[in-house]
């Protein structure tokens, strides 16, 4: 399995430290823990970003925004980034978010 | 400076570059500029903002607090906080607090005097804070020489004092001068010393600034100098995007332009607001031809921001006039436009500090006008925090005829001449 398509498997969320800000051509993303800044230079990647906590994976996520399969290595690329610097995280497993919300 | 009715409608390329982008204008700066106040215990040669006096329209401890409600609405997580000397608004520490307190960061920059233990133990227990000390000089002498008497002892001091409080990662900003890019591997060790990270910026005829930036200033060796220390240890090094004039030297060289977005922000992605709230293009502008409204008589800085005439137009396609055509144009796309205008060059013309030579080309002309400067905060009277700005020297003269001829007589040479300390 590829990483692309490893990553296409996986549940990811935005962090919680991070804020999403609208700009005429994406968005820009702001890390409040580490403090990095980057942009997203397209509106349908602000849309997969924002939609990543709401699917059960990142391929289920690219099909809900509606971005053509042949643009998903690109679309993968540019999510490995945003979570080079922690701007996304893998999210926790049912399993051990069961666990945590049993202990909270 | 005039408010738009409605916000311009512009045109985007989808997926361009982030540059380009940028040149279009964002919703809300990066990073914006605030100077909370005129007032400073010192008269920097070079001053920016020309501080000294608290002009007696500065804005409230409330308005100051309704501008951060602002920013926070309009996402801008970070503000850097200038002056003036802002420690010494009897509100700042209030104001850091409440900036930090509604998603705003903040990092001041201060020449120290208020960061004594107590402040500095106060600043290592915040999140969020970044603190930036002034020093012109890695000497007394050299710092000291534009900073004031004192003014070394002072930053070095509060560094100290940050350290002792456990405080990470200060930052040491020095403005690059004549005197002290001798000194960069200097800064670099006080940096190391005190767990400080090194900034550099660029000297600017700005403010007080136009009066001693033909004597301080870099010579065009020393711009070579600077650039090639940057690339050897640009990475733990901050420059601010300052430098970008000096790219060329990079393309030139076959490699790339400095990192950095290499653009001129004014207007597009960062502004300054001023103690009255007078909001002006870019730090580097505090002149009316670069003042876009006012927070308070125009509606609030989201207003100016995004409908001022001024920002309109700075967001629309430039024309460059003769950089057009340089080889290196993308690396430095022209340069700085306050450097241009404060030394009375066309702003669609080269840098002053062109590293071709066209800046120094058009310096020489000599039909350039320079602009008034127009907004001193400058003290009226001489205090002893000034620099003094002279060097004790011989005429060569003088030494010469010393060499060659004996004095008519002991005393014409020194009234201690034959005696032996």
């Amino acid at each position: 399995m590829t990483t692309t398509d490893q990553m296409l498997a996986e549940a990811w969320d935005l962090s919680p430290a991070v804020a999403l800000r609208p700009e005429p051509f994406g968005a820009m993303a702001y890390h409040f823990g580490n403090r990095k800044l980057t942009f997203l230079k397209r509106m349908q990647l602000v849309d997969v970003v924002r939609g990543l906590a709401a699917h059960p994976d990142v391929r289920s996520t690219l099909q809900s925004v509606g971005v053509a399969e042949a643009q998903w290595p690109g679309y993968v690329a540019a999510l490995q980034g945003l979570a080079a610097t922690d701007m996304i995280r893998p999210r926790a497993t049912d399993q051990a978010r069961s666990v945590q919300e049993g202990a909270a | 400076m005039t408010i738009l009715e409605t916000r311009p409608v512009v045109a985007r390329p989808e997926g361009g570059s982030l540059i380009e982008q940028f040149e279009l204008g964002l919703d809300a700066p990066i990073c914006l500029t605030w100077e909370l106040t005129y007032a400073c215990n010192l008269e920097c040669a070079h001053c920016l903002s020309s501080s000294g006096r608290r002009d007696p329209r500065e804005l409230s401890t409330e308005q100051c607090k309704a501008v951060i409600d602002e920013l926070q609405r309009m996402q801008v997580f970070y503000v850097n906080i200038g002056g003036g000397e802002p420690t010494i608004r009897p509100d700042f520490w209030e104001l850091l607090d409440y900036a930090v307190s509604h998603d705003v960061g903040v990092k001041f920059s201060t020449n120290g005097v208020r960061l004594n233990p107590e402040r500095a133990r106060f600043l290592a227990s915040t999140d969020y804070v970044d603190v930036q000390i002034s020093l012109d000089g890695a000497t007394p002498e050299v710092n000291d020489y534009v900073r004031g008497p004192g003014s070394f002892d002072t930053a070095i001091t509060a560094l100290a004092n940050l350290q002792d409080a456990g405080f990470k990662d200060a930052k040491i900003s020095v403005v690059c001068t004549r005197q002290n890019i001798g000194q960069l591997d200097e800064f670099k060790a006080i940096a190391d010393q005190y767990g400080a990270t090194l900034r550099l910026t660029r000297l600017r005829p700005s403010g007080r600034g136009a009066d001693v930036w033909d004597e301080l200033h870099p010579l065009p060796e020393q711009q070579r100098e600077l650039y090639d220390w940057l690339v050897a240890n640009g990475e733990n090094v901050l420059t601010g995007d300052s430098f970008f004039h000096l790219s060329a030297f990079g393309v030139a060289d076959g490699g790339s332009a400095l990192p950095g977005l290499n653009l001129c922000g004014a207007g597009r992605v960062v502004c300054l607001i001023d103690p009255i709230g007078d909001v002006y293009a870019c730090p580097f502008a505090i002149h009316d031809n670069f003042l876009a409204g006012n927070v308070l008589a125009d509606g609030g800085f989201e207003t100016v921001w995004q409908r001022s005439e001024l920002f309109t137009e700075l967001r629309s396609p430039q024309t460059s006039g003769a950089c057009t055509s340089c080889a290196f144009f993308d690396a430095c796309r022209g340069g700085c436009m306050a450097a241009k205008f404060f030394t009375g060059l066309p702003l669609d013309g080269p840098d002053p500090e062109c590293v071709r030579g066209f800046g120094e080309d058009a310096l020489a002309s000599g039909d350039r006008v320079l602009p008034p400067q127009g907004k001193d905060h400058s003290k009226a009277n001489p205090t002893r925090n000034q620099p003094v700005m002279l060097t004790l020297s011989r005429r060569d003269d003088a030494l010469a005829v010393q060499a060659t001829k004996p004095p008519v007589s002991a005393c014409a040479e020194n009234p201690l001449a034959g005696f032996t300390l």
